[in-house]
This record gives C-alpha cells, sequence and structure tokens, in this order.
C-alpha cells in the first residue's frame, strides 16, 4: 500500500558539499521556521481579541498549543516510516498508547519529573516497536499494514478489558494518592496530588501577558513540549538527509533491485520502525506529563488512523507536512466542536433576524455536533485538489507571492512529487 | 456436540456478513485496484434504505378519536394514527407490505445502490485509479465520514430497530428437523434466512463473472487490465459497473442484516476495520479467498466466545479475529488465496 | 501556588513581556486586578461561565443531545427566563432567578467523544480557554471518572452527568465531583427484592457483561444482591464492548441451566445483546419448568427506543421517570413541573440523562448561592450532607462521606404495546432510599478517598 512514487529520488545538493553532511540552507530556513513557528505560537494562534465573538477560533491556550506540538511529533515521527520507506503502518498508536501507559507508571513508581516519564515512554514504545516490528515486517504493502492494525486493535481490545489493572480499562490509568512514587512526594503539600514537574518548573505555570484586548499564555508545558518537537524534527530533517536516509528510498522505490545489489535492507527497515515507534512513544510521554491520564482509546484503530491522516493530509514525503497536517485536525476537534448555536446566534446577531436564523440553520449543521462533517468534507476537498496535501497548498501560495518565482521552494520536491504520481 | 453445532450455525451467520462485504470490497480492490474506506458505509447506506422504506409505510394520519398522554399541562403523542399504506391498499394488503418492508427493501435497495456505486466511481474513485492509495485512503476515509454523517443529520445516532416480517421472528427447533433432541438447537428464522441469502448473492456473483462474457472480460481485467485495454475493449465501463455491482452487494448485506442488530449510522466504520482484515487474511486479489475467510473468521470468533475457551484463554474473545490473521499471514504470506503481486509494495 | 493549570490562577505580567512582538499593542491596565480571589477561575464581571461536555459525536450523541437540551433549559431557568422549572418546587428557596449570585449564567459546550482523552480535551479547554467554573454532562463513566479527575485537579467543580459504575463515587471518589446519578450497587439492591418477588427466589441466573469497569460493577451488584436473596449465578460471560452480534454469546444460555438472563450491557451493547437474546426465543423458552426471563439492571429510555418491541417485559432500573409524579402522587413533585417546561420548548419528554443534568445544574447554582461563594471548597460544603427536596426523585441526600446522592429508585419494565414512542417502559415499583443505602466504606466502594477540597490557584 505504498505511494507509488519512482521518481529518481531527490538528494540536496549540498550534501556533497564541503560543509558537514547534514542540512542544507533550504533545511536549515525551515528549521528556523519551525523554531519561530513553534517560540511565537501562543501569540499566533491567539490572533482575535479575548473579549471577541471571535475569539472561539483562538487556539492559543496550553492544552490545543500541547496537543498541536504532541501530535506533530507523533506524525513527524510517522512519516519517517511512510514517507520514507513507503510502509503505511495502521497501528501506529499502539506505540503512543503504550508509551502513555509506561509514564503514568512512572508517575505512580517513581515521581513527578516529566524526565522519568518521557525515558521510560520512549523505551517501552521501543521494545514493544521492536517486537512488533520484528513480526509485520516479515510481509510488505497491505498485508503489513494488517499485521500492525492487528497489534493495535489486540492491545487496544486488551487494555480496555482484561488489562485494567495495569491500564486502569474504561477509566483510563490514573494517579493516585496512594502510589508509592519513591523519588517524589505521595501527596503534594495542599492534600492534593503532586503534579508533573521537570526538576521543579511546574508543568502548569504559565506567564500570562495582557496585551491590550489580546492575552497571550506562555505554558511551561508547552515550551518542554516544544523543545521536544524542535529536537524531533531536527533528529527527523537528519534523517532525510542521511545516507540512512537514502537508504530508506531505496526501498520504497524498488526493494528487489536493492536485493539484487547485495544490500539487506531488513535490518534498516527495522530501525526505522522502531525510531518511528519511538516518536511515538515520546508523544504518548509528553501526553502523560502533560496530563498525567492515559486511557486505552488512544491505543484504538481510529487513532492510527487519525495519524495516518494527519500524515497525508498535511503531505506525506515532505518534512513540514506532517506537523501542518496534525494542526487542523487537532484543530478542527478541538474548536470547531465547540461551536453551539447560542455562539452562531451571536455571530449572526449582526444579520436581520430573518436572514440571521437562515444563516444560522445553513451553518448549524457543520459546527458542533456536526464537526465530522466538515472534517470529512476537508479531507476530500484537500486531497482532490491538493494532491500534494497541505504543504503544496502553502507552496503555490508562496509562489504567488515571491519575488524570485524560480526559486526552488522550501519543501519543493516531495510536494512536487506527490503531486506528479497523479499524472503517471 | 449440540454447542458446537450452535456455534457453527453462528459462525457461518457471521461469516455472511463479513464474506458480503468482504466480496465487494475484493472486488473494488481486485478490478479498480482503489483501496475503498468507503465500503463501509455502503454497508450502511443499504440498511437505512430498509429503515427509510420501514419509517415511510408507517406513515399516517391522525384519526379523530386521538388520545394523548398528559403531564401538567403538556401532552405527548398518543395519537392513534391509519397508515396511509393501508388506507391505500386495503387493511389486509397495507399490513401485509408494513410486514414485509425489509424483504421488499431489496427491491429498492437494488437500484438505489447501484446508482450509489455509479455515482460515486464516475464522480470520485475514477479521479483516483492512478493516485496513490495514501490519497485514496484519505478521500473514501473522507467520503465515508460524510455519508455517515449526513445520515447522522437525518436518522440521529440511537440504533433504530426494524423488524423481520412476522412469519420470520423468533426461532424454531433446528435441531428436531435434522434429528437432535428437542429443544437443544434453537435458532432464529431470520438468521437462516440471513445466511441462506448470502449463499444466493455468493453465488450469484461468481456465476455472473464465470459464465458471462462480461464477467470474463472483468476478470481479464483484473489479471492485467492493459493488455485488456490494448484489446480495444472499453474495461473502464466495465470496472464502473462493477463498483455498482460491489455497491449493491454491501446493501444488500446491510439490507437484510436490520432485523438482526437495530442499525445505527456508525454501523458501516464497525465492520470497516474486520471486513479489511478479513480480505487480507483471504488474500488480496482473490474473491474465494475472501468468502472463504469471512466464514473462517466468523466461525473462530464464535467458537472463541464459549465460556470455556473464555476460562482457558481470559481475553482471547476480545483479539481472536487480529490474532488468526497475524498467525495466517505468517504462515501463509499473501493469505489464504492471494495472488502474488497484488498490493505488495 | 503549585496548582497553574488554568489562566486566571497564572503568574500575571504587563504588556512589557509582550513588547517587541509583531502585533502593535496599546498597553493598558491589568485586568487581573480585581480577579485575584484564591480559586480558579473566579467569574469575572456580571456574567459566570459553566461548561457542558457532552457526547456530541460517537454512539451516545443522542443522550448527549438531550442532555444538552436539558442544560439550556436549566441555563434559563437560573436566568429567569421560561417558566422557572423545578425552581418553584426545589425544597432550597435560595434561586431567584437572576442568574447566580446576582451573575447571569452564560455556558460553553464540549465534545467528550465518550472517550476519557478527548473528554479531558475538551473539559481542559474551557477551563484555560473559556473560563468554566463548573463542568458537567457525559454519559459513561469513563468519561465521569476522568474528567472528575481532572476538576479535582484544576479546582473546578464536577457535576457529574449520566454516570453509573460505582467507581465514580467509590474508588474514583474526589471531594471536587458531585454525583445525582444513582450506581450499581443501588441497581442491584433495588432489582433484586423485585424479581425475587416476581419470578420466585429458586432462580438461576447467567449474566453477560460488558467487559470494562461499568460492567464490572454492575455484574458485582446485581450478582450479589440477587444471590443475597436465594437466586444461584450459573456463570458470568465477559462480551468485548465492540462486539455487535451476540449470537455466539446467547446460544450457550439455554444449554447452561439457567432460567434468568442478566445483561450488564450499556448503549448499543444492549440494544444488539437484547435483540439477539428475543431473537433466539429465549423469553419463549421455559427452563426448569418455569419461564424465562431477561433482566437487563439499567434502562434508559434511548436504549428502550433502539431495541424496539424486544424490550416489552423486560425488568430494569431507572434514576428517574417523566410520570413518576403522575402516578405515583405528589412525592415525586418537580417531576411535572420539569416535564412541562421541556416538554413545552422541546415537544418530548426529557430522558432520565436530561433530568439528572438539569438537576445537578440547579443543585450546583443552589450551592454556590447558599455558600455565597463560587468557590468550590465553599460549594463542597454547601453541597456534602445537603438533603433537598422537590427535585423530581422524592427526599434526597448529598451524602458528604462520598458526593454520592440517595434516593429512590425506579423499577421499570417494558411495555407490551407501548402507545408512541416515548412511553415504552412502565413503572413497577420504586424501592425506597433505606434499601438502597450503604455504607461509604462497603466493598463494593472500598478503595477511594475524597481527599480535600481543591480551591485551584
Amino acid at each position: 500500500m505504498a505511494v507509488t512514487d519512482n521518481q529518481p529520488t531527490y538528494a540536496p545538493k549540498a550534501q556533497s558539499a564541503a560543509r558537514a553532511p547534514g542540512l542544507t540552507k533550504r533545511d536549515w530556513s525551515l528549521m528556523i521556521l519551525v523554531v519561530a513557528l513553534v517560540a511565537l505560537a501562543p501569540i499566533l494562534l491567539n490572533p482575535f481579541p479575548t473579549d471577541s465573538s471571535l475569539a472561539q477560533f483562538n487556539a492559543g491556550y496550553p492544552d490545543l498549543m500541547q496537543r498541536f506540538v504532541i501530535f506533530g511529533i507523533f506524525a513527524v515521527g510517522f512519516n519517517i516510516l511512510f514517507g520514507l520507506t513507503g510502509y503505511l503502518s495502521f497501528g501506529h498508536a499502539a506505540f503512543l498508547g503504550a508509551g502513555s501507559f509506561a509514564g503514568v507508571w512512572m508517575f505512580k513508581l517513581l515521581g513527578m519529573n516529566v524526565l522519568f516519564a518521557i525515558v521510560a515512554s520512549v523505551a517501552v514504545a521501543g521494545v514493544f516497536a521492536l517486537i512488533v516490528g520484528y513480526v509485520s515486517l516479515r510481509r510488505s504493502g497491505i498485508y503489513f499494514s494488517i499485521l500492525t492494525l492487528a497489534f493495535a486493535q489486540m492491545s487496544f481490545a486488551l487494555a480496555y478489558s482484561v488489562l485494567t489493572p495495569i491500564t486502569g480499562g474504561e477509566t483510563g490509568l490514573q494517579l493516585s494518592k496512594s502510589d508509592p512514587r519513591i523519588f517524589g512526594e505521595q501527596v503534594a503539600a495542599d492534600g492534593n496530588l503532586p503534579v508533573t514537574t521537570l526538576f521543579g518548573l511546574d508543568m502548569r505555570d504559565s506567564l500570562i501577558v495582557d496585551a491590550g484586548a489580546w492575552e497571550f499564555v506562555f505554558n511551561a508545558g508547552y515550551y518542554v513540549c516544544a523543545v521536544a518537537l524542535i529536537i524531533a524534527f531536527y533528529v527527523s530533517i537528519r534523517i532525510f538527509r542521511s545516507p540512512f536516509g537514502m537508504m530508506l528510498r531505496a526501498v520504497k522505490s524498488n526493494q528487489q533491485r536493492l536485493n539484487y545489489t547485495g544490500l539487506n535492507p531488513k535490518p534498516y527497515m527495522l530501525a526505522t520502525f522502531v525510531i518511528s515507534g519511538m516518536y511515538a512513544g515520546l508523544a504518548g510521554g509528553l501526553m502523560v506529563s502533560m496530563d498525567p491520564l492515559a486511557g486505552a482509546e488512544r491505543m484504538q484503530w481510529t487513532a492510527s488512523g487519525e495519524v495516518v491522516l494527519m500524515t497525508i493530509l498535511g503531505g506525506a514525503g515532505t518534512l513540514i507536512g506532517p506537523v501542518l497536517g496534525a494542526g487542523l485536525i487537532k484543530y478542527f476537534e478541538n474548536i470547531f466542536s465547540k461551536i453551539n448555536k447560542g455562539v452562531l446566534e451571536t455571530w449572526f446577531s449582526v444579520f436581520p433576524d430573518g436572514l440571521s436564523d437562515v444563516l444560522v440553520t445553513i451553518v448549524y449543521p457543520f459546527v458542533g455536533k456536526g464537526w465530522h462533517l466538515t472534517l470529512g468534507i476537508m479531507f476530500m476537498l484537500v486531497v482532490i485538489f491538493l494532491p500534494g496535501g497541505l504543504v503544496q497548498g502553502v507552496q503555490k501560495a508562496a509562489t504567488v507571492f515571491r519575488r524570485d518565482r524560480n526559486a526552488p521552494p522550501v519543501e519543493g520536491p516531495a510536494a512536487e512529487r506527490r503531486a506528479q504520481a497523479e499524472d503517471k | 456436540m449440540d454447542a458446537i453445532i450452535l456455534q457453527i450455525l453462528n459462525g457461518l451467520d457471521k461469516g455472511s456478513a463479513y464474506a458480503l462485504i468482504a466480496l465487494g470490497l475484493t472486488l473494488i480492490f481486485g478490478t479498480l485496484g482503489v483501496v475503498n474506506f468507503a465500503h463501509g458505509a455502503l454497508f450502511m447506506i443499504g440498511a437505512f434504505v430498509a429503515v427509510t422504506l420501514n419509517k415511510v409505510l408507517a406513515l399516517g394520519f391522525v384519526d379523530e378519536n386521538a388520545e394523548a398522554t398528559s403531564v401538567g399541562g403538556f401532552s405527548f403523542g398518543g395519537a392513534q394514527e391509519t397508515l396511509y399504506v393501508e388506507h391505500w391498499f386495503g387493511e389486509a394488503a397495507g399490513g401485509w407490505i408494513s410486514d414485509w418492508s425489509v424483504p421488499l427493501a431489496i427491491l429498492f435497495a437494488i437500484p438505489i445502490m447501484i446508482a450509489v456505486g455509479f455515482v460515486m466511481e464516475r464522480g470520485l474513485i475514477k479521479h483516483f485509479y492512478k493516485r496513490p492509495h495514501a490519497d485514496q485512503i484519505l478521500v473514501t476515509f473522507g467520503l465515508a465520514i460524510v455519508l455517515q454523517e449526513i445520515i447522522k443529520y437525518f436518522y440521529g445516532a440511537n440504533p433504530i430497530p426494524t423488524a423481520a416480517p412476522d412469519a420470520l421472528r423468533g426461532a424454531f427447533d433446528l435441531g428436531a428437523l435434522i434429528g437432535f433432541d428437542p429443544g437443544t438447537i434453537i435458532y432464529p428464522y431470520w438468521r437462516l434466512v440471513y445466511f441462506f441469502f448470502a449463499a444466493v448473492i455468493i453465488t450469484g456473483v461468481f456465476a455472473f463473472l464465470q459464465f458471462t462474457t462480461f464477467g470474463m472480460v472483468v476478470r481479464a481485467g483484473m489479471a492485467d487490465r492493459e493488455t485488456v485495454g490494448l484489446l480495444g475493449i472499453d474495461i473502464d465501463k466495465r470496472f464502473t459497473l462493477m463498483f455498482g455491482l460491489a455497491a449493491a452487494v454491501a446493501g444488500l448485506a446491510g439490507v437484510m442484516y436490520v432485523p438482526i442488530a437495530p442499525p445505527n449510522y456508525h454501523m458501516g466504520m464497525d465492520f470497516l476495520v474486520l471486513s479489511f482484515v478479513v480480505v487480507v487474511v483471504g488474500g488480496m486479489g482473490s474473491l474465494p479467498g475472501a468468502v472463504l475467510a469471512g466464514f473462517l473468521l466468523g466461525i473462530l470468533e464464535s467458537f472463541a466466545s464459549m465460556r470455556e475457551v473464555i476460562d482457558l484463554v481470559p481475553g482471547i474473545n476480545q483479539v481472536i479475529i487480529y490474532l488468526v490473521a497475524v498467525v495466517i499471514l505468517l504462515t501463509r504470506p499473501r493469505g489464504l488465496m492471494g495472488r502474488k503481486g497484488v498490493m505488495e509494495d | 501556588m503549585t496548582n497553574k493549570l488554568t489562566r486566571r490562577g497564572a503568574l500575571k505580567t504587563g504588556a512589557a513581556a509582550g513588547a517587541g512582538l509583531a502585533t502593535p499593542i496599546v498597553f493598558t491596565s491589568n485586568v487581573w486586578a480585581d480577579g485575584h480571589t484564591g480559586f480558579t477561575n473566579a467569574p469575572q464581571g456580571d456574567t459566570v461561565t459553566l461548561g457542558f461536555n457532552v457526547p456530541q459525536t460517537g454512539p451516545y450523541a443522542d443522550e448527549g443531545a438531550d442532555e444538552l437540551r436539558a442544560f439550556q433549559l436549566a441555563v434559563e431557568h437560573l436566568n429567569g427566563e421560561g417558566d422557572g422549572g423545578m425552581l418553584s418546587t426545589f425544597s432550597s428557596k435560595a434561586l431567584e432567578g437572576n442568574g447566580i449570585l446576582g451573575k447571569r449564567v452564560e455556558f460553553v459546550t464540549g465534545d467528550t467523544q465518550t472517550k476519557s482523552d478527548a473528554a479531558r480535551a475538551s473539559a481542559r479547554s474551557m477551563i484555560e480557554k473559556d473560563g468554566a467554573i463548573m463542568i458537567s454532562g457525559g454519559s459513561s463513566s469513563g468519561v465521569a471518572v476522568a474528567v472528575q479527575g481532572l476538576c479535582q485537579e484544576a479546582g473546578v467543580i464536577f457535576m457529574a452527568g449520566l454516570t453509573h459504575s460505582n467507581d465514580t463515587t467509590g474508588k474514583d471518589r474526589k471531594a471536587n465531583g458531585f454525583r445525582h446519578f444513582f450506581n450499581s450497587y443501588m441497581s442491584g439492591a433495588a432489582l433484586a427484592p423485585i424479581l425475587v418477588d416476581q419470578y420466585g427466589n429458586d432462580r438461576k441466573a447467567y449474566h453477560l457483561t460488558a467487559d470494562y469497569n461499568w460492567g464490572y460493577t454492575t455484574e458485582e451488584a446485581v450478582r450479589s444482591s440477587t444471590e443475597a436473596l436465594g437466586w444461584e449465578t450459573v456463570a458470568a460471560v465477559k462480551t468485548p464492548l465492540t462486539q455487535t452480534d451476540f449470537s455466539s454469546y446467547i446460544t450457550p444460555v439455554l444449554q447452561s441451566g439457567a432460567d434468568v438472563l442478566v445483561l450488564n450491557h450499556y448503549g448499543g451493547n444492549m440494544v444488539n445483546s437484547l435483540t439477539n437474546a428475543v431473537q433466539f426465543g429465549l423469553r419463549a423458552q421455559e427452563a426448569n419448568g418455569k419461564q424465562f426471563e431477561i433482566i437487563v439492571p439499567l434502562y434508559s429510555e434511548l436504549m428502550a427506543r433502539g431495541a424496539g418491541e424486544n424490550i416489552a417485559g423486560i425488568f430494569g432500573s431507572q434514576n428517574w421517570d417523566w410520570k413518576l409524579e403522575n402516578q405515583l402522587g405528589d412525592r415525586y413533585s418537580g417531576t411535572n413541573a420539569f416535564v412541562q417546561s421541556f416538554g413545552e420548548k422541546y415537544g418530548f419528554p426529557p430522558s432520565q440523562a436530561a433530568h439528572t443534568c438539569y438537576v445537578q445544574t440547579l443543585l450546583y447554582a443552589d450551592a454556590v448561592t447558599r455558600a455565597g461563594s463560587f468557590a468550590p471548597c465553599a460549594v463542597d460544603e454547601a453541597l456534602s450532607g445537603f438533603e433537598f427536596d422537590g427535585l423530581g426523585n422524592g427526599p434526597t441526600l448529598y451524602r458528604a462521606d462520598d458526593h454520592q446522592c440517595f434516593k429512590d429508585v425506579v423499577v421499570v419494565r417494558g411495555k407490551e404495546n407501548p402507545e408512541n414512542e416515548f412511553d415504552l417502559v412502565e413503572i413497577v415499583e420504586v424501592t425506597p432510599v433505606d434499601q438502597v443505602t450503604y455504607a461509604p466504606d462497603h466493598p463494593q466502594f472500598a478503595g477511594g478517598q475524597l481527599g480535600t477540597c481543591n480551591n485551584g490557584a
């Protein structure tokens, strides 16, 4: 079930230059862009004044910003596997789930420092991915997809039912005041559960900046996640540009030919699968570090499907696409689902009564409880009109404004190749 | 012994639904090379054709002497209605039509589903033949969401009970008929109807592909689309028809499933993943494989839900289908009857 | 300040930190000046925001929609609009229809998707972004326990919606969480005597149980209550949450020697398992010389509608039914007032999920008013041990030990020939509150501690 792609592999020119093999100039500008976007997200995502009726669309609150970044990491990791090798895993959520459970157990057993959780999550997810990958990679194409799906579904079903003592089952795995927490306090001074920290820095601490009608929240937890994303993104670029990455692309374009050259792609594939699983584990660990509860639904096939959709929506095989896709889906889930009839009536109250009723009636099915509908329509529109995913859209928009129209765009090659795949 | 026979019957019954859905999915996979995540939605639409017919037949007008339940100052419904269908066709014929609404829905479902299939293929899927599978997944998944949200908008999220005809409701002593002690093997009529219905459809599809020229061309197209095209045969047109056929099979599976479990808008998604597993376990590109895998998984699922088995291996009923899928795919690289090179890269 | 989940409880900074940003910023004075009241999301200005977190997508979407209708109605009544509903029958007269403590009630809504992760995300956005001071709603125990935990940490009040598992006020109870709905134990205790009365005390029961926490507590409750009265449990089999066809679980029932089938299922599981059980002719059979019977411990109107005619004659329990006052007199006053205002607004009677959400909102508003403060600890004090009447369930106690409401439990049976789709069950009996009351440390609820109330930042 690979993205059929036989175009010559894109090799950055600078790689052969004398500079240390690594990032090209364009990669660096992309990197800087990502750092800037992530660092300024609390401002960029809150474009509307707090008291205006459009504040509904503001996404700059800690929970959602954390989710953007965490799912961004998840999707970036997924893209290392899917984008480079073309192997479509339909069970990646299992690694995120396993990482989450490992993280919460660290909080329960060791203490509230998020480093415990993050390290354990990545390690556990890595081991789990090693086992699943070792078995699943014996097959390719859709057979591989179904094998990964089967492992994830088994994990979900067992975690929800018979493994309840370990996973919390229906109610999820939660902290309790009677947990041992050998390196920390069992109960905080105020009688409540202790909160997650990074060497004393409370993950919930926020710096609130009041700027006139606007209000910006700079949350400690968010910036911890942000740093993780930037590192994860940097590693992902390095993998894309490394000889290792070249090898993976070779697997994608023609595995048989690779075999004939005497190279065994299996260890490369397994390594990629495990790296990708560890990214998912990192996402899981961060998720419980921000909110220490892990539910079994995190492992369900819908969750695995979601990361597939995020990646394709953003642009599979591109560097930044998966992050954009993750952001868009989470935005819909959290913002559109909260628009109810009352909110619509406020928005349209500027129009005369009759017209405002009509507008509310037209818009209402697409928001609130109808947010799924809007999401479905958006999936279709994007894939129909932007075969290269959102990255292609951004790129198209960018060309309009760019002075030097001949300059190759940052993400050009991958998106272009995907666009061309249509014409083959 | 009778317990085992009962579980085999249950398995055949579950397997019928799996096999019917997987059959349509394989037709689309095999002929068009499209990963259709909206296939479950077609099953769901079929079920809602039956629900709609049932609702339409239940339309009526309020009689004069209506009696309402009232609470405080407010009263709810309670009106005695006369059904239009009884008004038009007379009480006896009208009653019969209402009663047999589910089987009658088949007549409506066939053209509706074929039309839905045509529109889907011509309007959307056609443009995705040459796109990567990933794009196909995204677009059909989006379509599936849109279709089910439309159904949810009109019918709500709650399951809608729709009964089988009176004569086929309830269960009978099947065991006594085939020489067991009376009262040991009691089985519902409708489930046997479903099994035989599935058998007829499956046979029909196979016969169609095996014995008609049309079927021959399609099979040739499945094997080597390019060559068939070079022979000057308009394979695209036939593939559109195949899509309609696959949609109709899924839809009919849905219509007849309605009395077994009240349908709701996300029933398609519930079956989607399972039917993909069935198709792949059966082997990509193999119609007999899909049917075989459907029945096999249905029967194994039934056995795994027996108390004796669960006591032995706790949680086995939760994972059996996926476990079997893993085992089969590891021992038989292309599933039960898969062909080399289909969907392997 | 260890707890800074919310925007209200965060460090305060002037616009200086925002200087140099891309957007030109006009400096204004700090709006938080009067906001430092010592608890999360202290209402600013003349409004107060409540968060209604209900399933809007997924299988329980219709139940969520009904909860949302009730919340809207409650908000109207609190703000003095509409006919006032239960405000006139409520034993506490603190509420005057001028909002809560004179602040107009506003609300935000969210989608739990019936997933603990999504529910928590939605609740967090209400707390962090919208400044909600109370979260309510939900249609499953997994969600209730997850959101309750969050509210405890954030320092806001959680008024549970429909959640029936013992755990919510048992092992997972929290000081900031309150449940009006009844629970598995109460279902078992209420049903058992009536079942023995109807079906005799020598029955053999076969349980099919949903394989997750709520299923476990319900099976345990029904088992222990019926076994105490002489029933025998032949077998208990767990069924996967995702099961849609229950045939393979139902065929072994008749051969097991059982003469009663207990379906510890909810929602779609219950609709399908009951439909299948009736389809297999269980109710037409005789076993051990007795008529075979089926029991569904927890009933809901929507499930009854989904199962259609299959519910005829099936016993179950409910938290409340819209016909209570009409049939059993004014002990259940408030019922008619609520049904009337709900019916007039929406055209059909409310479900028990709607009722519990409506009542929870009123109880919260009343507690705030009596306490004179929105601070969670003040609300906690006002609600704990609060005795009230006139909200449709008869005299009720919000027990201080576990924040569980104790009231009569309605035992219902599916109607043989329902006249319309809103009147599918008949009230058989009401089990008085004494019979369903248990000790706070009852084994089925063991292991939980309320802890201390949390005001948040």
